[in-house]
């Protein structure tokens, strides 16, 4: 039985698209069939965090549109054989895609895949709406920072009361995954704690991920991080992330680097 | 500045927190539904205006939304039947919504 999952936040710049490709390339290493959807019409960008941005030829759109049949639209992940991508439309816009269009892909999608994971656009306006539409479970993406916050309490009213879970009268399952995390500054009070953000928004929480130089690194070379450095602080809370995601009960630490007594006495990193 | 100040100075997040308690707490309650606070106003001030030719540009409203009550003020100001141009501030009207 598949789980369709909707990655969404509400606010543009959280890390929906990086958690996406992490997530998906997670799942799919530990033997999942795993396709990951942009539904960012227009500004779609999942294609080039995954390292496939020159392989596109069919979109989502031309598949919605009955213009290419879904396998010829799909691109097989070349690292990972059971990792696959539906990539968005560049030059459409929103309006292009259908309720009912949408409705038959994740479909399809469901009978080919175990793990179905939408990309969803920023913002709650159409593209942001379909993506949610048809989803069983929601990784609501959150930064410790008031704007992120307050979206990401709007998403969550609209995961229940916009959905088509919701609209039957069922419950679609919410985590909160929170990006970009420094324990240090959290514990200095100069940025929301997990605790904070936890009981503003109260959905369980899917995973810690800490602010890291090695994410911006993965989306420069288009690698997952947890395709490309599995061991670091960043990639092991997405795959303890992942974990979660299929049921299994661990207990939420934020991974901290692993540094050397040199980098220990010298680390003090420069702040942009 | 005193030692104390110099620890505080960073303490944000707590105000951040705070801040989004409250704002959040207006924000789901009125989900959905039109503003209560903005349907009084209107009503409010087309009371009034019902009996006094008011200028809308004349009326001052400020809005609090706080925990445990939200202040709705609003300060109309109603020219004098004389016939010389001077106004007479009327005392403010106020409407407490919680």
């Amino acid at each position: 039985m598949a789980t369709v999952l909707v990655v969404t936040s509400g606010k543009g710049g959280v890390g929906k698209t990086t958690s996406t490709a992490a997530l998906g390339a997670a799942l799919a290493q530990s033997g999942q069939n795993v396709v990951v959807v942009d539904f960012d019409v227009g500004l779609r960008n999942l294609d080039l965090v995954m390292g496939a941005e020159r392989r596109v030829v069919f979109d989502l759109i031309n598949v919605v549109q009955g213009d290419a049949k879904l396998p010829q639209a799909l691109i097989r992940d070349k690292r990972i054989d059971t990792l696959s991508l539906l990539p968005a439309s560049q030059t459409r816009d929103k309006d292009a895609l259908t309720a009912e269009g949408v409705e038959r892909v994740i479909g399809e999608l469901r009978e080919r895949f175990d793990w179905v994971i939408c990309d969803s656009p920023a913002g709650i306006e159409r593209g942001a709406t379909l993506a949610m539409r048809h989803a069983d479970a929601a990784v609501v993406v959150t930064n410790p920072e008031v704007s992120s916050v307050r979206d990401s309490d709007r998403i969550i009213g609209m995961l229940d009361s916009k959905t088509a879970k919701a609209e039957k009268g069922e419950r679609i399952e919410k985590h909160l995954l929170l990006t970009r995390y420094d324990p240090v500054r959290a514990t200095r009070g100069e940025m929301l704690k997990t605790e904070d953000v936890l009981e503003i928004l109260s959905i369980p929480l899917l995973g810690i991920i800490p602010e890291s130089e090695e994410v911006l690194r993965s989306s420069n070379l288009g690698t997952p991080v947890t395709l490309g450095n599995p061991n670091s602080p960043a990639g092991r809370a997405y795959f303890e992330a992942a974990r979660r995601l299929k049921g299994e009960t661990l207990v939420v630490t934020v991974p901290a680097e692993r540094k050397s007594i040199m980098g220990r006495l010298f680390g003090r990193r420069a702040v942009a | 500045m005193n030692l104390l100040s110099l620890f505080r100075r960073n303490n944000s997040a707590p105000v951040a927190r705070e801040r989004l308690q409250v704002l959040l707490a207006h924000e789901r309650a009125f989900v959905g539904k039109s503003d209560l606070l903005a349907v009084l106003q209107e009503e409010i001030i087309a009371v009034i205006a019902k009996h006094v030719t008011i200028e809308r540009d004349k009326v001052q409203i400020t809005l609090d939304r706080g925990d445990p009550v939200s202040t709705l003020e609003i300060d109309v100001e109603i020219p004098s039947a004389a016939a010389t141009k001077a106004r007479r501030r009327e005392p403010s009207m106020s409407a407490v919504a919680s």
